[in-house]
């Protein structure tokens, strides 16, 4: 376990060195997600931006991105996926589930 | 309200079952109850201070802190339960034999219940941050609070008699199997963690080593749903896996299993006392 720790931090530092594909923003305002639908590449990697600017804190969930990431509110979180095989990969925002939805599609 | 019930039991359900089977781990030794007790404590007070300083760690170590931070609770946990299982390993046989012939709790010896107390609070710590910024939200807006802070509140409430369900559900096994059985369970309850935890570090762009799906079972059985996430907590299920969190889940099992055969005590040997 202590490798494991290790080998974490050594590829902290080593983290911005990684070559990024392509940045998105996804910006929650009443809860809700725009853009809602967003297309990237598939077998890429991507950044997204999540801002969030409601005041509430917003959970971003994705269970087929395997994503968790909380966005307080009026900050902003970074989210990184892929690479994605073709198909459509939706995402909510936790704590407002009936508004807060979208879909990423990734071609 | 009935949406924050829902919200606030499922983000307890992890939590809930993990206290379950702590518990029923450690059944028959004195003290536990203060140690639970002392872990879930610990673990609300941290969870309030992770909830309070969610928006710095998330901006640490380039916007991957919350990433980190998530993948060493889980890592800890892990240690907790692999400790806990070699202790058990080596142990259990007397504490089953002291409470079969006393019939009462045995005495709380050098028993590391500071492990699960550990894993106790850690697992209400990760969980209960989240549904602390939830309510907090609530708070913040400011609107039908009375009626969706209720439903928090319940929801709090069912997942602590999910707690005491899964608890009494385990101890409907019988005694002589239940170590076995809770060590199974927190051998698997373990490599689930620690494929958690590496699926944390990928998300936080630090470790990206075969981090291809390796399939999709979202068709049987949602990652979403209730029994989805039993089992996500449970076993470590995952619609979709990746390689690495696959190989993370099979070694934390081997290394476990082979912690438990090193650890156990030499066995009396029937034959040689006749």
């Amino acid at each position: 376990m202590k490798t494991l720790l290790v080998a974490c931090l050594a590829s902290a530092l080593l983290a911005p060195a990684l070559a990024r594909a392509d940045d998105f923003t996804l910006t929650i305002k009443d809860h809700k997600f725009t853009p809602s639908e967003l297309k990237v590449a598939a077998g890429k990697r991507h950044t997204i931006t999540v801002v969030n600017n409601d005041a509430t804190p917003e959970e971003f969930e994705s269970h087929a991105l395997k994503i968790e990431k909380v966005v307080v509110g009026n900050g902003k979180g970074v989210v990184r996926i892929g690479p994605l095989k073709a198909g459509k990969y939706p995402f909510v925002g936790e704590y407002h589930e009936d508004t807060a939805k979208g879909v990423i599609v990734a071609e | 309200m009935l949406g924050a019930l829902i919200i606030v039991f499922r983000e307890m359900l992890e939590a809930g079952l993990i206290v379950g089977i702590v518990l029923a781990a450690t059944q028959g030794v004195a003290g536990r109850g203060r140690w639970i007790a002392i872990g879930i404590g610990g673990g609300l007070a941290g969870a309030a201070i992770v909830a309070a300083f969610a928006g710095a760690i998330s901006e640490a170590f380039q916007g991957s802190g919350q990433e980190l931070f998530n993948a060493c609770v889980l890592a800890i946990a892990v240690v907790m339960l692999m400790w806990h299982n070699a202790w058990m390993a080596r142990h259990g046989r007397e504490i089953a034999a002291e409470m079969r012939s006393i019939g009462v709790a045995v005495s709380e010896g050098a028993r590391p219940l500071t492990a699960l107390a550990v894993v106790v609070g850690l697992a209400v710590l990760r969980e209960g941050s989240e549904v602390v910024l939830f309510l907090y939200g609530i708070v913040a807006s400011g609107t039908s609070m009375g009626s969706v802070f209720l439903g928090g509140v319940l929801g709090i409430a069912c997942g602590a008699a999910f707690s005491a369900l899964t608890y009494y559900g385990l101890l409907a096994i019988p005694q002589r199997y239940i170590f076995a059985v809770t060590s199974w369970l927190i051998a698997l309850l373990a490599a689930g963690m620690a494929a958690q935890a590496v699926q944390f570090l990928n998300n936080g762009g630090l470790l990206t080593a075969f981090d291809n799906t390796m399939w999709d079972t979202s068709w049987l059985l949602s990652e979403g749903s209730i029994l989805g996430r039993l089992m996500h907590t449970l076993i470590g299920y995952t619609e979709r896996p990746t390689g690495m969190q696959l190989i993370v889940y099979v070694c934390t099992l081997v290394a476990m299993y082979l912690l438990m055969r090193i650890a156990r005590a030499p066995q009396p040997r029937r034959e040689a006392t006749v």
